[in-house]
């Protein structure tokens, strides 16, 4: 029951602020902000029970929904799902704290709007994260689409309805090829079992022919490299988290972007073990390209909201270099990276929205000398920055290193061209950094910056220790996780390979 | 000879056939300021009685059908009127769609508040357009009541058409729904040119496919000598014949395949919609499509089952071009109602894959798909009739821009509509796509299924671009209203919005009749 709880609070709590009176915009974020405050707590509660001895799903439910189709409420968590809540729910109410102001400053739409579709989207996302019945999941990552779709296109910037209306024709194309992979294996699930189910532990002991499998792998795939994204299903994202108010951007590129990569290693893995396998060494050439075209056309942008969602492309390559490698280092990388990322890219959006809604400008070119007249802002973004590359210390390093090192073992020269990837990072960061930050402030810089003021700031505080905390300590975070991986290994029956024994004296 | 025919399972239609006969009497009879409340009455308590008709039908045999692998199922089963009707599970399904439609169609058709000149129906059909007349009877407030028993003979005929069981009864049926259909189509209120040329053009198309019909009939008799669906099925098998057969099957195949609007016999869909009264293309494009999709069905499951393998590549030749013509075609319109009529094109394509499954979960899920669809359809039709400004309906796609703000109720149930007929979870669109696709990818239609996913991708656009006029772009100076209705209209889209949601969030109680209907009977 608790899983299904944690996913009503926030959609009682939409409701609830939706009903308010508009005239009153601040109770109603007080209470959104409220409800998703409970909804922490209750996710806490979720990971802090979890057992860490096993990687099997626990905290499970599962009621009949449609019973013809095989279809039931099932919900439960491991390792992996149970940290991805968390993040979203430690998210949530920051980018609402964040976001203070932004229904405000919107063209259109109300407040209570705002808040009670961030609710909703907070509802949707842990939905998918929790399901094991791969209808219900489909059902939440269509959901899902709805509320950010009019998050973008009703509180978004100029080009707003364009970006919101590309993103959701991407999606639904993803979701409908999802769809028909989908029925497909509901047949093949028929077949096999004389009932149709969708039930994902049920679906994961199939002995599914390898040619079937690879026609469904596509089709699953497809939707998960559209949402995720990787190169060349990514042209939606710049436009997107562009246009998108920052608070909308952290929570569509940190957590929803998630469910993607999330897709491939909850689902395709287990249940497509063969195709997995067989389509492993494109996938990861795709991911390398991604790490590298991210980075690359990152440097060269000149709207700083693009170049986080860049950064954000080529971050995405390294989670699914560490999918496909299927390396238990390598696949807690990969997971551990997921969580991480949403913290930093979170940490930078924010930052940079403080600053852009103060310039009035997205402009990297507009701003400089920053540091001079904000100097804990530049602080605070340096850090966030120093996260996003990577920096030892922080814990996105943890994750990138055993991601590399996961793939070293099996793949080497995509490792070694990963690595180069990291280098462009310092790049795009340091060089942004520069161009905002330092030099001599120009009369516009000096005149619209202020510091950052202590309600932005306890919205950004709490993700760089987060960062720093697991950077230091990340054995917490990957206790959870590694049982998950083993049993995600399991089910594709895939052994790390063994460093060659060297046997003492055996060289004479 | 001792004929059964069977009153009590023939009573849905006959109590609509009554009807209309007394509403005509009621025309001839009754002075004018009494005529509608009495009319309407009479149509409203006919349909209702019909109805509680077919559901005391459904429930009091039991009777075990050995085709049906769950062994007993519940409802009257027999072939009624010597041989000529079938009153079975799927059958009674269909009339009691057809009957749930034609209630909220009579609803909407009986409103007289959205038009500040009455209702949408012209004064006078006999005026000519533009005319002194026609002024004056307008000026009258006078309303034309003859709409009322052409709708009775028209639901009647709807009932009748899906479960006769040979050509000769079918042809009947199809003549007796299609001919007050034409009628009707011409009796617009407002544009009346456009509707006149509309109800011609569907009328020379109809009465070309009808001829088809017929001919096709003629053919199977003269292979196999009957015109009963079952005697013709068995015939069929054992004859040498092929010829005649194959031809008859094609001729049969357009007469029918037109009235659902299939492509290439779609051109007719677009331009009636456009045209005809919209309360009335409400009822039209849900309740024809039902019963005409339970004449395919009936003829292809029953009469031409045993030719399984000669028909289904035509089928599928005809699915994939309608739902790719349909969808395309429906991305370039910019008038809603021809967009809608497009949609309604792609629609017919993806009910087409439960007619390809030809299996019990092809039966079961075009079943579903058809009260989805219906409800879904009648809907959006009667939210198009509210949005108006002076010169009548504002149906161009950009004057709909801003209606989120000015309407956001009215704006949001229609975006769930499209939603719904985009196929999105939790809409009742989205149950019915999955069902029929899923038996058809079960009855080894593969390659279709993924020829509708892609189509559903090009629908999703056109769908997607209506809400974000909706919602997203600044309304037009001059733009129209939505019109409060009365709650009659109220009322019919109340019920196809519940409909829209209840069976996209819980659909298994109706997943369950549709599957325990069990076959057509022989």
């Amino acid at each position: 029951m608790l899983l299904t709880i944690m996913l009503l609070i926030p959609l009682v709590g939409s409701i609830a602020v939706f009903l308010l009176p508009a005239s009153k915009p601040a109770l109603a974020k007080q209470v959104a902000l409220g409800f998703a405050l409970i909804t922490l707590v209750v996710s806490s509660v979720v990971v802090v029970g979890l057992d860490n001895s096993t990687g099997l799903l626990q905290y499970v439910e599962s009621y009949e929904w449609i019973a013809a189709f095989g279809i039931s409420w099932t919900l439960g968590v491991n390792g992996i799902s149970a940290l991805l809540i968390v993040m979203t729910a430690i998210l949530v109410p920051i980018a609402m704290i964040a976001g203070w102001w932004d229904a405000e400053n919107a063209t259109r739409g109300t407040a209570k709007g705002y808040f009670s579709l961030i609710l909703i989207l907070e509802s949707c996302i842990i939905g998918a994260f929790a399901a094991n019945d791969l209808f219900l999941f489909f059902v939440f990552f269509e959901a899902m689409l709805f509320p950010i779709y009019f998050l973008i296109g009703k509180f978004g910037g100029p080009q707003r309805a364009y970006a919101a209306m590309k993103f959701l024709l991407y999606s639904l194309v993803g979701g409908l090829f999802m769809l028909a992979a989908m029925i497909g294996l509901y047949v093949v699930s028929a077949r096999e079992l004389g009932t149709g189910t969708f039930d994902v532990v049920t679906l994961t002991s199939l002995n599914i022919d390898p040619g079937t499998q690879k026609m469904l792998f596509l089709g699953f795939f497809f939707a998960f490299a559209v949402k995720a994204p990787l190169v060349p299903f990514h042209t939606w994202l710049p436009d997107a988290a562009a246009e998108a108010t920052p608070g909308t951007s952290t929570l569509l590129v940190g957590v929803l972007d998630k469910v993607g990569t999330f897709g491939m290693l909850h689902f395709l893995l287990p249940i497509f073990p063969e195709a997995s396998k067989f389509y492993a060494p494109v996938i990861i050439v795709l991911a390398v390209i991604s790490i590298f075209y991210g980075a690359l056309v990152a440097i060269g942008q000149t709207d700083v909201m693009r170049l986080i969602a860049f950064t954000s492309i080529s971050h995405f390559g390294f989670i699914v270099l560490g999918i496909f490698a299927f390396t238990s280092q390598g696949l807690s990388g990969a997971s551990f990276y997921m969580v991480n990322h949403g913290f930093s890219t979170g940490a930078l959006f924010l930052v940079l929205g403080y600053l852009v809604s103060r310039r009035g400008s997205k402009r990297i070119a507009d701003f400089g000398g920053v540091q001079k007249v904000a100097p804990l802002m530049a602080g605070m973004f340096l850090l966030s920055g120093l996260s996003s590359l990577a920096l030892p210390g922080m814990s996105s390093f943890v994750s990138e290193f055993l991601v590399l090192a996961g793939t070293f073992a099996v793949n080497q020269p995509a490792a070694i061209f990963a690595t180069l990837g990291i280098v462009l990072a310092a790049v795009y960061i340091l060089w942004m950094y520069q161009r905002m930050m330092t030099g001599v402030p120009s009369q516009e810089v000096t005149e619209t910056v202020t510091e950052i003021n202590r309600r932005e700031l306890s919205a950004v505080a709490p993700l760089l220790v987060l960062l720093i905390a697991l950077g230091f300590f990340p054995q917490i975070a990957l206790d959870s996780l590694n049982p998950a991986v083993q049993q995600i290994q399991e089910y594709i029956g895939f052994s790390d390979p063994q460093a060659p024994v060297v046997i003492e004296g055996s060289g004479e | 000879m001792n004929v059964n025919i069977s009153y009590q399972a023939l009573a849905p239609i006959i109590i609509l056939l009554t009807s209309g006969v007394l509403s005509v009497l009621i025309e001839a009879l009754v002075p004018r300021t009494f005529r509608r409340p009495i009319q309407l009455v009479l149509v409203l308590s006919s349909i209702v009685l019909a109805f509680a008709y077919l559901v005391f039908n459904s429930t009091i045999a039991l009777t075990s059908d050995p085709a049906f692998s769950g062994g007993q199922i519940k409802g009257l089963r027999e072939i009624a009127a010597a041989g000529a009707i079938a009153i079975d599970g799927p059958g009674m399904v269909i009339q009691g769609i057809i009957l749930l439609i034609s209630f909220s169609a009579a609803l909407l058709l009986a409103e007289r508040q959205i038009d500040p000149q009455g209702d949408a129906f012209t004064a006078r059909a006999s005026t000519l357009p533009g005319s002194e007349d026609e002024r004056q009877f307008t000026a009258n407030g006078w309303l034309q009541t003859e709409i009322w028993p052409l709708f009775l003979f028209c639901v009647g005929g709807m009932l009748l058409f899906p479960v006769s069981n040979d050509f000769l009864i079918m042809f009947v049926a199809l003549e007796v729904f299609s001919l007050p259909l034409y009628l009707l189509a011409s009796m617009a209120r407002r544009r009346r040119l456009l509707s006149q040329e509309a109800a011609l053009k569907y009328f020379i198309l109809g009465s070309f496919s009808s001829a088809f019909f017929l001919f096709g009939a003629a053919l199977i008799y003269a292979a196999t000598s009957s015109v009963n669906f079952s005697v013709v099925s068995v015939a069929m098998e054992n004859s040498s014949q092929d010829g005649l057969i194959i031809s008859g099957i094609a001729m049969i195949a357009v007469g029918l395949l037109f009235k659902v609007g299939a492509v290439p016999f779609h051109q007719w869909v677009p331009d009636v919609y456009q045209g005809s009264p919209t309360p009335l293309v409400a009822f039209m494009s849900a309740a024809t499509k039902v019963a005409a999709f339970g004449a395919l069905l009936r003829v292809f499951y029953v009469a031409f089952g045993s030719m399984r393998w000669d028909w289904r590549p035509m089928m599928w030749v005809i699915a994939g071009l309608t739902m790719i013509i349909g969808s395309l075609l429906a991305v370039t319109q910019t008038d809603m109602k021809r967009m809608l009529a497009f949609s309604s094109v792609a629609h017919t394509g993806f009910l087409l894959l439960g007619v390809v499954a030809s299996s019990a979960a092809g039966l079961s899920s075009s079943l579903f798909y058809l009260l989805a669809y219906a409800f879904t359809s009648l809907g959006t039709f009667a939210i198009v009739g509210l949005v108006r400004d002076a010169s009548g309906e504002a149906t161009h796609l950009s004057q709909w821009a801003g209606l989120g703000k000015k309407s956001p109720w009215i704006a949001s149930i229609f975006a769930l509509f499209l939603l719904a007929l985009a196929g999105i979870p939790l809409t009742s669109g989205f149950t019915g796509k999955f069902a029929i696709f899923t038996a058809a990818v079960e009855g080894g239609a593969t390659p279709l299924v993924i020829i509708a996913v892609l189509a559903s991708a090009v629908a999703a656009f056109f769908y997607a671009r209506v809400i974000v006029l909706m919602f997203f772009t600044e309304p037009p100076t001059d733009g129209p209203a939505v019109v409060i209705p009365s709650g009659l209209t109220t009322v019919a889209i109340g019920i196809s919005a519940a409909f829209t949601l209840l069976l996209g969030i819980a659909p298994q109680p109706v997943l369950e009749l549709v599957i325990n209907v069990g076959l057509f009977i022989r």
